[in-house]
């Protein structure tokens, strides 16, 4: 399933600014960066929940926030992109 | 149930591929031009002289079960990488004991050919069903080459030796490809073909061929190695050193129905034509670099594509037969099944 992840964290503080990287870092390991704090993840029902419980133990529910959209299978349908940086699709040829 | 994957293919020489997290980032001059999570592959495979994988990306791969492959820029398979053997040392025993045991490898030998055989089989009769109409002389030499096949099929089943079904191997092989041109329904004279030729490739089909086969290869032997049995020991193809005969073996049953069509595909819908070629001082014939990616994506395409397994009676992705035969293989040898179901394709 593909499902979109984006997130707002604190940084005023600099275990904010360390929770930041370390969110982006999970992140980075499940799907691809298509705009600054939104990622796009291809992931079976197991990797999701490792990868959820992985982002709720770093970030902070008083001044942080993470959201989830399931995009589902047919996600291709679902996303229309314009202008620079379109990224790739995980499930397409991946010739470099 | 292990799902079908993407494969990575790198082509750019120069390319560095590195572990960046949980994922491998491929670099070119100091600058990063894609990055992919492992869990989103089942393999890389890499056509240069001059492409590199960090030490700790491959111990990630062989962790994550992601098989990487070295390839030259033609598609030859130079080298693989694997971790610590893993799989089950029992299962590769009795896969060792098959092997030295006539009988039991001319069984599984005869299961794979007379599948080979038949898939051949099919795509003449298709092409002869969709193209015989344009012309009688060729579908008279596919029907007659479909003939011959299904009689060494029959034969197939009767042979007691290894060496006797390396024969009617051979000769089916030479009916097939002597029926081959007549597939072919694009007759631009660049790129007739006139019998198998590798080693190098003589004509744009064979280095077309060669190339799609050693993708195969790298499915197949991935394949292998993923449900615990050793690629390098054949029933059919001798060992070798630094063969993998036992992925060769396997292979035999896809390679009509996987390789020869998509070949046919590209050339008969003029996507690709002769100056997708080049010619070297030796005779060789090549694939264009700019080509070779037209080739690949086509390969993924033909990968997504779905069937229902004839055995399993599922519906599967075409990319995922050789695993699924792989495990047949695997259950065959451990006992719950009294023979190898080899692939049969409708």
């Amino acid at each position: 399933m593909y499902i979109l992840v984006t997130y707002d964290v604190a940084t005023v503080t600099p275990a904010g600014k360390s929770r930041l990287r370390r969110t982006a870092k999970a992140c980075l390991d499940y799907g691809q960066r298509v705009q600054n704090s939104v990622f796009e993840c291809k992931v079976d029902p197991a990797q999701l929940v490792a990868f959820k419980a992985r982002l709720l133990a770093i970030i902070d529910p008083q001044t942080d926030s993470l959201r989830f959209y399931h995009l589902g299978s047919n996600w291709q349908h679902r996303v229309e992109h314009y202008g620079a940086d379109p990224g790739y699709d995980v499930e397409g040829p991946l010739v470099v | 149930m292990k799902k079908h994957l993407n494969t990575l293919f790198v082509t750019m020489e120069g390319a560095y591929l590195r572990k960046d997290g949980a994922a491998v980032e491929i670099r070119h001059d100091g600058e990063s031009k894609l990055r992919v999570p492992l869990h989103n592959l089942e393999g890389i495979a890499c056509f240069g002289w001059d492409i590199g994988a960090s030490a700790s990306l491959i111990a990630a791969c062989a962790e994550a079960g992601v098989a990487i492959s070295f390839h030259n820029p033609h598609g030859k398979f130079m080298a693989a990488t694997r971790g610590y053997t893993s799989g089950n040392v029992l299962l590769r025993r009795e896969q060792y004991r098959r092997a030295d045991h006539e009988p039991a490898a001319v069984a599984i030998a005869a299961n794979m050919l007379a599948a080979k055989l038949s898939n051949s089989r099919q795509v003449m009769m298709r092409a002869a069903r969709d193209h015989g109409d344009k012309s009688a002389t060729r579908a008279f030499a596919l029907s007659q080459a479909a003939d011959f096949l299904a009689v060494r099929i029959g034969l197939l089943g009767r042979a007691t030796s290894l060496d006797s079904l390396r024969g009617i191997e051979g000769d089916a092989a030479a009916a097939y490809f002597a029926a081959f041109p007549h597939l072919l329904v694009n007759h631009d004279p660049a790129i007739a073909i006139t019998g198998r030729s590798r080693r190098p490739p003589l004509d744009p089909v064979n280095a077309l061929l060669s190339f799609l086969y050693s993708l195969l290869m790298h499915d197949c032997r991935s394949a292998l190695e993923s449900c615990g049995l050793d690629p390098q020991c054949g029933f059919l193809h001798r060992d070798r050193p630094g063969r993998p005969s036992l992925a060769l073996d396997l292979m035999e049953e896809f390679r009509s129905f996987l390789a020869d069509r998509v070949a046919l595909t590209l050339f008969n819908r003029r996507q690709l034509t002769a100056t997708d070629f080049r010619t070297e001082e030796s005779g060789a014939v090549l694939l264009k670099d700019d080509s070779r990616k037209a080739v690949l994506v086509a390969w993924q395409e033909r990968k997504q594509d779905e069937i229902t397994h004839p055995f399993l009676d599922e519906t599967v992705t075409v990319g995922m037969l050789p695993q699924l035969q792989a495990r047949l293989l695997a259950r065959h040898l451990r006992g719950d099944l009294d023979a190898y179901p080899a692939f049969l394709s409708k």
